[in-house]
């Protein structure tokens, strides 16, 4: 049996309408798992670029790149090498301050974190916070401890380090 | 410029494209291109009786001509009515453009647009997606050409397969200045299919090949799609290997040959199956490893290094890990291989796989053992063979009747036999009749059926008939669904539910209704003299041939199990 990995995906693609539905698409009929799609924009106005972060095994990971790049309207697909990427993801927090003490608390943590505190409430604080997910990961852990209300999550973006980059060939 | 309307734009586009023929049925939405097709000269229409008749005449157009074919619909029911036809130009990989009316994408009656669920509406694009190669949909008159252009060859290229074009009302019947382009002028940049193989693989795969003792070729549809069968014919003499074929590609190789061992897989030919067993090196072209060809892969061509050549990157390590993966055109990559293969071969090979080959095909192949006189399919199907000259196009329906299709009746030539393959779609093989004589009509086309089977698209008599388009349908009846009986019977300790067809139609009468002939034969002499008058017909023949109803389609795999497990007496 082998063991499930977390990879990130950089995928270039046609900034038409479809787009977006032709990759879920593919996802649910090949039985791949994402865990996180973003999708925006890229340096041309023309094209989107995609950060899906999928799990499996290596042979599924290998699978969902080369189906990717079957899709006409996709124009590159890339695996980020691991460790040499950069990748950041923004939670937005509303959590519960019963107390003037768990406000303080909360607005220490945010600063450890350097989140920062975007709407206020008499008994909830809605925190922007953006990190690597493992960051939003530990700083969430410590919210529950008063409750979190809501919490959304933009799922990872992400940029390969320095000179390496996934662009199209011109 | 000139001031056109958008569904002349579409056709234009269609001729420009070297399109002759469409099989279709009109509606609401789709009139406005139907307007134009109205005394146009150089595309023939061809109206089928229901859409999933159209779409399958256009792959049997298709796959027999290695053109592309085309079919259209209307909106909604019309559209979906062709998706089990692309579907199966999907899984089949044949090239294929169906083209849909949809509601206005604007207009004056905004209830009457897409997205409002208006009268016929249905999100085709949608629907489509995880069965199309691509879909368009275009939203302005001046994107039309381009679309078509980059669908012709997108479906064309490549590892082939269906394209889809959704045109919205409006974008049929407003006008605009446009130019008509080049079509040579390709607005897909996300796509472009690798032809030439990467030769340090090629290297390595000659090596391989070099050294082997016991050589096998494993030629797929691919071949036959990459039109490379004398590429293989070359590389099977160089190497003396015997050439097993996956179901769709047969033909691929000519059956007939000392060195073809006909179809692997579940219904395959035990000599394959056994001999792939016993390859020390398999070079397997053009082929996806379907689960139907390979059994339980555990114990599948265990003994070989094994070589994969397929045009479609994807393919390669998705259903099985091999050797040698290379990307690439089957006849270039054939012919690369065969040139370097060539050089690196030891001039003296002295090897006994010849004479093993010939003997496990004395002892195993189902044709070279004993021939029934009964009217049973292995008889009336070894008779068919004789009765038709080699270039005759044959299809299948699904179930019994294309199994013993794969097992009795040799292919001699590419593109000559016919059949759903992937999809497995019951009803297939009478329109695919239809098509491919639509594509070669000096030539006896044939549609080995059976009695369920045909019961799903017969009203493509209507066609036939109204069209001139005179085939002949050769309907093994057994008044069962005789495959799934068959697994009934042998998996399920003969609790028979919902396979008997009771009362089928008399097949006869039902041909004479549509103005067909039909004839009902009782023996070999009788179905001897039907084929040799339906050949010199001008009309549709249904030739109704009352078979057993619990004859078997054998030796099997069953699930689960690996072609070593192939069981059965034949």
């Amino acid at each position: 049996m082998e063991t499930d990995q977390t990879k990130v995906i950089s995928v270039l693609v046609e900034n038409k309408p479809g787009v977006l539905h032709g990759v879920a698409n593919l996802f649910r009929r090949r039985n791949f798992n994402i865990e996180s799609i973003t999708v925006g924009q890229s340096e041309n106005s023309d094209t989107s670029r995609m950060t899906i972060t999928v799990k499996g095994d290596e042979k599924t990971l290998e699978q969902v790149v080369k189906q990717l790049a079957k899709l006409i309207d996709v124009l590159k697909v890339e695996e980020l090498e691991p460790g040499h990427f950069v990748m950041r993801e923004l939670a937005l927090i509303k959590v519960n301050v019963p107390t003037t003490k768990d406000r303080s608390d909360i607005i220490n943590c945010v600063e450890v974190f350097r989140g920062r505190i975007i709407d206020v409430s008499t008994d909830s604080l809605t925190v922007e916070i953006t990190g690597t997910p493992d960051k939003l990961d530990a700083f969430l852990k410590l919210m529950h401890t008063t409750g979190v209300i809501e919490l959304a999550r933009t799922g990872i973006t992400a940029l390969a380090r320095g000179a390496k980059t996934v662009r199209i060939d011109e | 410029m000139t001031k056109m309307s958008g569904a002349k734009v579409l056709i234009e586009s269609l001729e420009q494209q070297n399109v002759e023929v469409i099989f279709g049925i009109l509606g609401g939405a789709i009139l406005p291109v139907y307007d134009v097709l109205c005394g146009n000269e150089k595309i023939r229409h061809i109206l089928a009786r229901h859409e999933q008749g159209a779409a399958h005449a256009a792959e049997g157009y298709a796959r027999a001509s290695g053109r592309v074919g085309v079919c259209m619909a209307t909106s909604g029911p019309g559209a979906t009515n062709l998706v089990t036809g692309i579907a199966n130009a999907y899984l089949d990989s044949s090239p294929i453009i169906a083209i849909t009316g949809q509601v206005p994408s604007t207009g004056v009656n905004s209830s009457y647009m897409i997205g409002k669920d208006a009268f016929q509406e249905a999100d085709i694009i949608g629907i489509t997606t995880p069965i199309t190669k691509h879909n368009y949909q275009p939203r302005a008159i001046a994107e039309i050409q381009p679309m078509v252009n980059a669908a012709f060859y997108i479906a064309s290229s490549g590892r082939q397969g269906p394209v889809l074009i959704d045109m919205p009302k409006n974008i049929q019947s407003d006008t605009a200045e446009v130019e008509m382009g080049l079509t040579e002028k390709i607005e897909a940049r996300g796509y472009k299919p690798a032809m030439t193989p990467d030769l340090t693989k090629i290297g390595k795969a000659a090596d391989l090949l070099a050294e082997a003792v016991y050589p096998m070729i494993l030629a797929g549809g691919g071949v036959i799609s990459a039109n490379a069968s004398d590429e293989l014919m070359q590389m099977s003499d160089l190497l003396t290997a015997p050439v097993a074929t996956t179901f769709m590609g047969k033909g691929a190789f000519p059956e007939g040959h000392p060195l073809s061992v006909g179809c692997i897989g579940m219904h395959g030919n035990p000599a394959a199956n056994r001999l792939i067993g016993e390859a020390d090196v398999l070079l397997a072209v053009g082929t996806r490893f379907s689960d139907r060809a390979t059994a339980n892969l555990d114990t599948f061509a265990p003994n070989a290094k094994k070589i994969h050549v397929d045009i479609d990157a994807a393919e390669l390590g998705k259903n099985i890990e091999v050797d040698v993966p290379i990307v690439g055109d089957a006849k270039i990559s054939l012919k690369l291989l065969h040139a370097t293969t060539m050089k690196k071969l030891p001039s003296m090979k002295i090897s006994m796989w010849s004479k093993r080959i010939k003997e496990t095909k004395e002892q195993l192949s189902p044709l070279l053992k004993d021939r029934p006189k009964d009217l049973v399919p292995k008889a009336l199907l070894v008779e068919l063979r004789k009765l038709l000259p080699a270039d005759a196009i044959v299809t299948t329906e699904v179930g019994q009747n294309q199994m013993w299709s794969a097992l009795y009746f040799q292919a001699l030539k590419p593109r000559t036999f016919i059949s759903s393959g992937g999809l497995g779609t019951m009803g297939f093989g009478f329109p695919a009749a239809i098509g491919a004589k639509v594509a070669c009509p000096d030539r006896p086309v044939v549609d080995i059926a059976g009695d369920g089977s045909f019961l799903m698209t017969e009203q493509e008599l209507a066609c036939s008939v109204a069209e001139k388009i005179p085939v002949i349908v050769i309907v093994l009846n057994n008044s069962v669904l005789g495959m799934v009986a068959q697994w009934q019977r042998m998996l399920y300790n003969r609790r028979y539910m919902a396979v008997n067809l009771g009362k089928t139609p008399d097949f006869v009468k039902l041909a004479e209704a549509y103005g067909a002939q039909g004839v009902r034969v009782n023996s070999i002499e009788d179905f001897q003299k039907a084929v040799k008058t339906a050949l010199t017909s001008n009309v549709t023949t249904v030739i109704d041939v009352p078979i057993g109803s619990e004859q078997d389609v054998v030796p099997f795999v069953p699930p689960g199990c690996g072609l070593p497990q192939q069981r059965g007496d034949y």
